[in-house]
């Protein structure tokens, strides 16, 4: 089903163009560039919403697909397609860049108009990784993207940038150019590119292994995972407010998405035998960088270490599946967690953006990250501390708020998988409670600790439309996750079905350690 | 040998450009101190001619003139129209630098166009004698290019160590071709593949002739073990030179490659296909490794160059049509990249001060952002960093050698590569993230912007759409 009108294009071409656009205005009226900029994110917002309100949730079917030749001697293909699975991850994209623009509007003063067109290159660059179904096409989104981050973090950021930017851009570099040829070589054994052919690839144990090692390298990085995590404190610390929001809540999730498009249905049977690996260092992940969390005094490492912990959530909720298939052979756990994952990665992309913005507003007034130099903060900077408590309660995973649901939904499945997993990933209610109740204690509550606290001045119009919009995002979806549920469900379902069908060539049937492929119609029931 | 328009009509290009370096070095006589701007103009014209009838003469199937010595192929064509356009950006970005310096004379175009004329000799050969020829025309002119600015003295003690192991090199190819010709009793390409078709590959002259030749190859790519002349002479070499030298002679070397390895001894390839394997390894390991050490940059860039080899290498060592069209994609990339890196290296240089520190670089995109831009293209295309088409070219090479299992070396190469993006992305750092330590305003002619922006989206546009310059290098190889 190709799509008429050009959505998915034009949602990954208009902030490129639109970014072109702001660093040729250049710097001689940086008011004129900053419009521009926010202009160019509201209506990307704005045309990324039409993918939403034209999808349909009825079927696992890739929408909007979009197909022309790119490099035909080699089958590449211009290949673009979204399912409940991306399309929700578009939308956040280009929802939370427009936070981003708002957010330097008036800080940023070295080369404003480079700025805001890095940060829009890189939301045009986001979107077409989320939508690409060819590989290649995929590849150049996903490498492309760190030039922009490279600059952001290097040009604007805190004073350890350097350091910090080179070790991203090594780590994540690292990372895929080894899927770069698990790629090529998919492509000889699929004769195509397509992601969607690659899906259907009959590939011999070996060979999964390999592949999936491949993948794991570049997504773990991305996520990242414990123990290639290393960077992202660094890189959060050091990037610009507009950097970590990125960072935080759109750029580890591309490594998640590329466990649903790629590590999971492409090779099934490895992931299903290594599934105690990853299932280990999602714990790891959560329970230690959980107190590692607990010990900062900079509060921007301590949200990265929690996005870490948060994210080991995710990769768990994905990989749990496996234990539930083995453990009952039913499905609906399978689907919960991966949902559960997916809810987290949504709920985590708005909240670790806001918790960046705040710490964003107390840095610009005073020029610290560092905890011990706060203190009563809600006593000149009332508002500012409301919406703070509030980020940091759902961050903890508060029920009510958007935080809570994909926690929930993680744990029930891996209570039906095993009861030591739902016991270790529960306690990062604990423990993430724990570490942002203890920030907030000591940055927003108590006496006004010092002249500079005192002085402080409460939030302007742009930071209140900033942590009020996200504010009323995470309590929409926390209250009521049913509609970003529902429009993924069909293509978790499709996912966990493919997933769930041994894929080795027929010599090889004896080591499955899924199901046989034919005659089982997995969802039949 | 018959002198006759058959036989003259397809060398148009090369007679062109002959003309032109005698016209250049004639008029040049008459030509006050004040006008000394015509060799340049009367060069870049000789060259758009030249590029003109490359395209007039070029098209259609492989044809053999003067008795088989030289050959027009669709091969030959794509890399004269590139090396021809390539020399044009090294004459322009060049020109304001000589100007500044008084050495603006005829000579630097003479010299210049003699050795394009040997490269498209080179591209032209069918036989090991026409290789030859035009192989030794290329390097007389850049020994005494390189020695150009001849009250340097490390432009002379640059040239003298380029010359000598430049004659070295030349000398094993030379005793390679005498034992190939020893075995084969002929020099032209189309003989020589044909007697080893019909005797078999056991003979253990042209074994021995064949490893003569790919050290040749070797010294003449500045492939690793024989790459020691390439950071001296980069480093001692005027820029403009070095710039010149970097870019165009590795597309004849490719040639060069090409019509020994494959034209000739193509029925060989099991044997060199494991010696280039080697020199492939080593190339980009101890390439990319030693470049990070550089703090100057034309060192840095001589290292890349020596890594870059390597991926040539690998594509020509797959051994497959794919494999040289991968290659062959690579070399032009290659030189358009190193084009530009060296073209913004060149116009940062003032009068009185030449850009040879890695510092030198700093803050440029406080200076000028255009070209801190172009210059970040060519780094990250020379890190193979998508959209640009340095990714491209490592994409097309590393899918010749996984379609020939050769999955490990694959492997390596990307290995290699993350450490060479180190260097680069030092590079860029210097550009964006340092402020600069000097204001003084970077000034550049109109033509010479126009000409580098060119450059550097021509690399972007590529990268973008690949398609077109990657079936004209597969129609070559067809």
């Amino acid at each position: 089903m190709e799509s008429v009108f050009p959505l998915l294009t034009l949602v990954i071409w208009l902030p490129i163009l639109g970014g072109t656009v702001v660093l040729a205005s250049g710097d001689r009226d940086t008011n004129l560039s900053k419009w521009l900029a926010l202009g160019t994110a509201v209506l990307t917002f704005l045309v990324s919403l039409g993918l939403w309100i034209g999808f349909d949730s009825t079927t696992a079917d890739m929408q909007f697909v979009e197909r022309g030749a790119w490099i035909p001697t080699f089958n590449v293909w211009y290949f673009l397609g979204v399912d409940g699975i991306s399309m929700p991850l578009i939308v956040l994209t280009t929802f939370i860049t427009i936070f981003v623009v708002v957010a330097g509007w008036d800080v940023i003063a070295y080369r404003p108009s480079q700025y805001m067109a890095a940060f829009m290159i890189m939301e045009g660059l986001m979107v077409g990784v989320f939508s690409a179904l060819d590989a290649i096409l995929f590849y150049v989104f996903w490498e492309a993207m760190l030039i922009p981050m490279f600059i952001i973090i290097g040009v604007w950021g805190g004073p350890n940038r350097v350091y910090a930017t080179i070790k991203f851009f090594l780590y994540t570099f690292f990372g895929s150019v080894f899927m770069l040829v698990a790629l090529i070589y998919m492509y000889f054994q699929a004769n195509s590119f397509s992601i969607l052919d690659f899906h259907e690839l009959e590939l011999g144990m070996s060979a999964q292994v390999l592949i999936f090692i491949a993948f794991l390298l570049a997504f773990a990085v991305k996520v990242p995972m414990f123990p290639v995590h290393t960077w992202l404190p660094d890189a959060h610390v050091e990037a610009p407010t507009g950097g970590s929001v990125i960072l935080a809540a759109i750029m580890l999730k591309i490594g998640g998405y590329g466990f649903l498009r790629f590590s999971l249905p492409i090779t099934p049977d490895a992931s299903a035998s290594l599934d105690w690996l990853i299932i280990a260092l999602s714990l790891i992940a959560v329970v230690y960088i959980g107190f590692v969390a607990l010990v900062q005094q900079d509060m921007k490492k301590l949200i990265a270490y929690s996005s870490i912990a948060h994210m080991g959530f995710v990769t768990l909720g994905f990989f749990i599946l496996f234990a539930l298939l083995r453990h009952s052979g039913e499905s609906t756990g399978a689907v919960m967690g991966i949902e559960g994952g997916m809810v987290q990665m949504i709920s985590h992309g708005f909240i670790s953006a806001a918790l960046f913005l705040c710490v964003g507003v107390l840095y610009d007034r005073m020029h610290s990250r560092q905890i011990a130099d706060y203190g009563g903060v809600i006593n000149t900077m009332p508002w500012f501390g409301g919406f703070m408590v509030f980020f940091a309660m759902s961050n903890a995973g508060l029920p009510g708020t958007s935080g809570f649901v994909g926690e929930f939904m993680v744990i029930l499945a891996a209570f039906r998988a095993d009861f030591w997993f739902a016991f270790l990933a529960a306690t990062t209610l604990v423990l993430a409670a724990a570490f942002t109740l203890w920030m907030i204690k000591r940055v927003v509550y108590g006496e006004v600790k010092n002249e500079k606290v005192a002085a402080l001045a409460d939030l302007n119009g742009r930071e209140r439309f900033n942590l009020g919009a996200l504010a009323a995002v995470v309590l929409l979806f926390g209250l009521w996750p049913a509609p970003l549920v529902d429009v993924m469900h069909k293509s978790v379902e499709h996912l966990v079905a493919q997933v769930s069908v041994c894929k080795l060539p027929a010599v090889q049937a004896a080591d499955c350690l899924l199901a046989q492929p034919a005659p089982v119609a997995f969802l039949a029931p | 040998m018959p002198f006759d328009a058959a036989n003259l009509l397809p060398i148009l290009p090369e007679i062109v450009v002959a003309i032109t370096a005698s016209l250049v070095l004639m008029v040049d006589l008459y030509l006050k101190d004040e006008h000394k701007g015509f060799n340049h103009n009367l060069a870049i014209i000789g060259l758009l001619v030249a590029i003109g009838f490359t395209g007039a003469v070029g098209g259609g199937a492989q044809e053999l003139f003067f008795d088989g010595n030289v050959v027009r192929d669709a091969m030959s064509d794509l890399l004269k129209g590139a090396v021809l356009v390539i020399s044009i950006f090294a004459f322009v970005y060049s020109q304001p630098w000589l100007k500044d310096r008084g050495l603006l004379g005829g000579e630097y175009y003479a010299l210049g166009l003699f050795a394009v004329l040997g490269m498209l000799v080179m591209i032209d050969a069918n036989s090991f004698l026409t290789l030859y020829l035009g192989l030794e025309l290329l390097a007389l002119c850049f020994y005494s290019l390189v020695a150009f600015d001849r009250d340097s003295p490390t432009g002379s003690e640059a040239a003298m160590k380029y010359f000598v192991l430049g004659a070295l090199g030349s000398g094993m190819l030379l005793y390679g071709v005498s034992m190939i010709y020893g075995a084969t009793g002929s020099i032209e390409f189309g003989a020589v593949a044909q007697v080893i078709a019909e005797q078999g590959t056991k003979d253990k002259v042209l074994i021995f002739g064949i490893a003569f030749l790919v050290i040749g190859i070797g010294f003449k790519f500045g492939a690793v073990p024989f790459h020691m002349w390439v950071p001296d002479v980069y480093e001692g070499a005027p820029t403009p030179v070095a710039l010149f030298l970097s870019s165009a002679p590795k597309i004849a070397a490719f040639a060069l490659a090409v019509r020994l390895l494959v034209d000739a001894m193509g029925g060989l390839q099991a044997d060199w296909q494991g010696m280039l394997a080697i020199l492939a390894v080593l190339s980009m390991g101890l390439g990319n490794l030693v470049a990070i050490a550089q703090t100057n940059i034309k060192r840095m860039m001589a290292y890349s160059a020596i890594s870059h080899v390597g991926f040539i290498f690998l594509g020509l060592l797959a051994g497959s049509s794919q494999g040289y069209a991968a290659a062959m994609f690579y070399a032009i990339v290659y030189a358009l990249t190193t084009a530009g890196a060296f073209g913004i290296m060149v116009i940062l240089s003032r009068k009185g001060f030449d850009v040879e520190l890695l510092e030198d670089l700093r803050g440029l995109n406080d200076r000028d952002s255009w070209y801190a831009a172009m210059m970040a293209i060519m780094m990250f295309s020379a890190a193979g960093v998508p959209p640009t088409v340095g990714f491209m070219a490592k994409l097309l090479v590393l899918e010749a050698v996984v379609r020939v299992d050769m999955v490990w070396l694959a492997l390596v190469a990307v290995f290699f590569s993350i450490i060479g993006a180190f260097y680069y992305l030092r590079v860029v750092k210097l550009i964006y993230f340092d402020r600069p330590a000097t204001d003084a305003p970077i000034l550049t002619s109109g033509g010479v912007r126009a000409v580098m922006s060119v450059n550097g989206l021509t690399i972007l546009f590529l990268g973008l759409f690949p398609a077109a310059l990657l079936s004209l290098c597969q129609g070559a190889f067809a």
